[in-house]
């Protein structure tokens, strides 16, 4: 059997990975890219420690598997959001964005 | 070295490798493209854990739905040698340096902690136990968040529809 912290290990690389991405992309769609990292990376963490810690529990496995369901969710609400930016300012660099207030 | 831990080694190699690139390329096509390869990892530590069922729900909505919706709305709003514009060398080393110091600060605290006794149950977690838990309204089922989410995704088909239509 695996320890636990190694899991753990790999789902923190991946979180701060994302949080990079995050700090460092300049496009829309690859800033939404780098967020689904993270909220992947916490899914693994919710479902590892209902495994090795409460494994008679199905708490975190719910919700990891509700949290793929709203991830979804934000996903959609975003690409519909980022292709109407599109539409407006033929553009989705985050430094055109200013444009749309006036 | 159990066949356990070599299969758990490289799932790990693969989701950090996938991960990196996916965040460093600068065609923003490949990023979705490593993004799917996470996925499919993060689908391989469920099934490695026993939760097919969660493992089949990842490939479905994540790697069959969420990536293919990432891909077409990167075909509508890129053009064709579209590349990501370089970053200022200062605000890139900035944040590798505040990444790899809260990485650094995430992992020790972790490693320092200890966790309660991990007592692993390999063995298959049964549908028909997932099918009441989410069913059921007692304690310890989820109907209630269950009832929630759809509205949530009624919402969400409402809402997407209602921003990107043409006007």
């Amino acid at each position: 059997m695996v320890p636990m912290e190694y899991y753990l290990v790999v789902s923190t690389i991946m979180m701060f990975v994302g949080m990079y991405g995050f700090f460092t992309r300049r496009n829309l769609l690859a800033m939404l890219i780098s967020v689904e990292l993270i909220l992947n990376s916490v899914d693994i963490n919710f479902v590892v420690f209902n495994r090795y810690l409460f494994p008679e529990q199905l708490e975190g496995f719910f919700f990891a598997m509700f949290a793929i369901g709203v991830s979804a969710a934000e996903t959609a609400v975003a690409i519909a959001i980022i292709i109407n930016i599109y539409r407006n300012i033929r553009n989705i660099q985050v430094k055109n964005l200013n444009e749309m207030k006036n | 070295m159990t066949l356990n831990l070599i299969v758990f080694f490289i799932l790990a190699v693969f989701i950090c490798v996938c991960s990196v690139l996916s965040v460093t390329t600068s065609r923003i096509l490949r990023a979705a493209t490593y993004l799917l390869f996470v996925l499919f990892g993060t689908a391989g530590i469920y099934f490695q854990l026993n939760y097919s069922f969660l493992g089949a729900v990842q490939l479905l909505i994540y790697a069959g739905g969420i990536t293919v919706l990432y891909v077409f709305s990167i075909l509508l709003t890129s053009s064709q040698g579209d590349k990501a514009e370089k970053l200022k060398n200062s605000k890139m080393l900035a944040g590798l340096i505040s990444t790899l110091a809260g990485l650094a600060i995430c992992l020790i605290v972790m490693l320092k902690n200890k966790f309660l006794p991990s007592h692993f149950e390999s063995g298959e977690l049964d549908v028909r136990a997932i099918g009441h838990a989410l069913m059921g309204a007692g304690k310890y089922q989820y109907i209630l968040p269950f009832e929630v989410i759809s509205i949530l995704l009624l919402a969400c088909i409402v809402g997407g529809i209602l921003i990107a239509r043409k006007r």
